[in-house]
């Protein structure tokens, strides 16, 4: 019996091995993102993400080569104490700390007689030494500053905090909750990308509603052959449309602004949101509707207290999917939208590119967009994949 | 379009399922006389999706094409941008940078070599290794995850990234990609290369893996959805068929290939196709990860950038024209599929 159990589990082994590496493969990438914005500035720059889950060797390469002399907590020479911050912030990376450790100190080599660190070594020590003037990683491994910074759009050396705390702060900077709404921030375009996707979600749901009783429940001329070219629709490009668009909206001043987009994502999403629609009502019970009109009832009637009450898991997955697509989106909102009301994707994709910031204020940036749909797609998978298998194409 | 009698039957509730009733072929679902109510109604009802939908996507369509013939601007015929001892198609000007612009024509080896770092060589690229990679991951993961208990929980994880933005994906993995000149690789991929004694890579910069490297994000995001559609499908495999083929000795393998895989070809077919589109139109992630230097841009990307960056209307459209008549097959496809499902209903 336990044999028989034994081998079951030996069959099974290579299967789970595939499973668990495919899942840490997906996962990783993200942990690393989430841990990177959560780390101090410096440390995020010099040593990967992942030596936070190492214990830190306080031995290693300071050990060999610099405690003989500076003793352990580097305060044994006092004219050069490492545990100095201000000191240790001149040498940064193993390159300005090997030009250091080359030169001759008081007629002297530095090292002696002893061997220079390797480059590898040193990028170690400098890593050790942050740690022993209090500025490095083990000051504190975790930090939110790369959180506000980026909320605020700060673009600054060092971080909003400390910058308002001192009274430095850039002159975009006024530090009162008004930063909130910086244009460079992620503050503002969450905002903004709100204003943008919860309209743009409920207008096609609505007139997809509409349309999609239509041909799911009343009778005209030309219902299939619309319906089939409706199907056809769904598959032409964004790519396709912009252009003209974009020229009208310059004609009759509607770039830039929120209803531009609401109307764009409305008319791009209708295809599939009917298509969606229509093929869910028709699967209603016909009695239902037949009743209804038995009973007096007006289309407009039926619509409201029949049709809607009972679309609610078309309607749910609609929804889901209409608002990631349009949370998610980058090409519309950069042809209409541009810097002028950045959202979040736009937002992003700009740190990207100008390479402006660092990585810890762009992950920060990346995983505060990312929230919103996370929280909405894991209390909503089970609508998302519905709305999914009844129809993938998209876009 | 997967619709759900095809291949989402565990999705669909019982109820659905068993309340449909068979209809006549080929049409709608007939309407009873006593909902007849009126002539206008319908087309009321129709009216804002109607209106919205002609305006932002038939109008445009029709007007891109228009434009395409057109100068920079949009003022005068493409003809009159053709210049003095070039080649020149006359008001088909724009159709022949779109076609012919990225390649270099003066022997077939350097044709062959420009040919596939274009935008066209790049896109069948894409198309080629993210097709295979999401298909295979997603089927593959599929079958497997079935197998054991955490298969919720698995699948979950797996069809994540389909709910993050194509940037926020494109941050993730530049991070992953990153290249550092210093001692210290920060980014994994070349932290672990480093640490096996290898020497490290500029994966996004370097001519011709950037490409790949880029189509890899793509296949990490839509594994997810080709699993879910392709489990799906996989769960309306009679088990007794699986269940005698393996009883007659059959291995896993052979069951997998002689069995599973014929019956859910039709659903692979849809996966397949509704990939190729995408891929088609995938332009967020070569924007944020290069931009489209390095030798990877792609269609998607390079309508842009002429609309854009270099704001030229009549190249601009000629490409996004170029790129729809790259999908209209797979229009045709699909309105075919949908006409056999309603004549099916």
């Amino acid at each position: 019996m336990n044999k028989e159990r034994i081998n079951k589990l030996l069959n099974k082994l290579p299967t789970h091995l595939i499973i668990i590496l495919t899942i840490i493969i997906w996962v990783v990438p993200t942990l690393g993102l989430l841990v990177t914005s959560l780390r101090p500035p410096e440390a995020v720059g010099s040593t990967g993400w992942w030596t936070v889950f190492a214990a830190r060797s306080v031995g290693g390469p300071y050990a060999t080569y610099c405690a003989e002399c500076h003793g352990a907590d580097g305060k044994a020479i006092p004219q050069a104490d490492l545990s100095n911050p201000n000191l240790i912030a001149k040498y940064p990376r193993s390159l300005q700390l090997l030009a250091l450790l080359r030169k001759d100190i008081n007629g002297q080599p530095h090292m002696g007689d002893n061997p220079l660190p390797s480059p590898q070594e040193a990028a170690d020590i400098t890593n050790d030494l942050r740690g022993l003037s209090g500025t490095g990683a083990s000051a504190g491994k975790f930090t939110f500053n790369n959180y506000i910074d980026a909320l605020v759009g700060y673009r600054g050396r060092s971080t909003y905090t400390a910058d308002c705390a001192a009274g430095t702060q850039p002159p975009d900077i006024k530090c009162n909750l008004s930063d909130i709404l910086n244009p460079r921030g992620m503050g503002r375009a969450f905002i903004n990308s709100l204003l943008v996707t919860l309209p743009a979600t409920l207008l096609p749901i609505l007139f997809a509603a509409f349309a999609g009783y239509a041909f799911a429940w009343l009778d005209f001329k030309g219902r299939f052959l619309l319906f089939a070219l409706l199907v056809g629709l769904q598959v032409v490009p964004l790519q396709m449309t912009l252009v003209p668009i974009s020229r009208f909206y310059a004609q009759v001043g509607l770039n830039g602004t929120f209803l531009g987009v609401w109307l764009f994502h409305t008319g791009f999403g209708m295809p599939y949101a009917i298509y969606l629609m229509r093929n869910f009502l028709g699967t209603l019970p016909r009695d239902l509707f037949e009743s209804a009109y038995l009973d007096g009832a007006s289309h407009w009637t039926a619509f409201r207290q029949l049709v809607i009450p009972l679309a609610m898991p078309a309607i749910a997955s609609l929804g889901i999917f209409q608002f990631l697509w349009v949370w998610n989106d980058l090409l519309v909102s950069l042809v209409f939208l541009g810097g002028t009301t950045p959202v979040m994707t736009y937002q992003i994709s700009n740190m990207v590119t100008s390479l402006g910031s660092g990585w810890q204020v762009l992950t920060a940036a990346a995983f505060l967009s990312m929230l919103l749909p996370m929280i909405v797609f894991f209390s909503l998978q089970r609508y998302f994949v519905r709305g999914m298998l009844a129809g993938a194409v998209k876009g | 379009m997967a619709t759900p009698q095809d291949i989402s039957k565990p999705a669909t509730t019982p109820e659905v399922a068993v309340r449909r009733k068979p209809v006549r072929a080929s049409s709608a679902p007939p309407v009873p006389e006593i909902m007849k109510q009126g002539g206008l109604v319908p087309w009321l009802y129709l009216l804002p999706a109607l209106v919205v939908m002609t305006f932002f996507i038939v109008y445009p369509m029709v007007n891109t094409i228009g434009l395409s013939f057109l100068n920079k601007n949009g003022t005068a015929s493409a003809a009159t941008t053709c210049r003095e001892g070039q080649p020149c198609w006359g008001v088909f000007e724009n159709y022949r940078y779109a076609l012919t612009a990225e390649f270099n024509t003066s022997s077939p080896g350097a044709f062959w070599n420009s040919f596939w770092s274009s935008s066209y060589g790049n896109t069948i690229k894409w198309i080629i290794v993210m097709v295979f990679g999401t298909v295979s991951v997603g089927l593959g993961f599929a079958v497997l995850a079935d197998r054991v208990q955490y298969e919720a929980l698995a699948k979950a994880i797996i069809f994540m990234p389909m709910a993050i933005s194509f940037v926020g994906a494109g941050v993730i993995w530049k991070f992953v990609y990153d290249y550092g000149t210093s001692q210290n690789q920060i980014g994994l991929l070349n932290a672990m290369i480093t640490s096996l004694g290898g020497r490290p890579v500029a994966w996004l910069s370097t001519t011709p893996i950037n490409t790949y490297m880029i189509v890899l994000v793509g296949i990490w995001i839509w594994s997810g959805f080709c699993m879910t559609i392709l489990a799906a499908a996989l769960k309306s495999v009679p088990d007794e068929i699986l269940e005698a083929a393996r009883v007659d000795g059959a291995t896993e393998w052979t069951v997998f290939w002689r069995i599973m895989v014929p019956i859910i070809l039709p659903t692979i077919t849809v996966v397949v196709t509704t990939m190729v589109i995408n891929v088609l139109k995938l332009f967020d992630l070569v924007y944020v990860m290069t931009g489209g230097n390095f030798q990877t841009d792609v269609i998607a990307n390079r309508m842009y950038t002429e609309m854009y960056k270099n704001f030229n209307v009549g190249r601009g459209t000629a490409v996004a024209v170029v790129l729809v008549l790259a999908i209209i097959p797979f229009i045709y496809y699909n309105v075919r599929r949908f006409l056999e499902q309603e004549a099916m209903r």
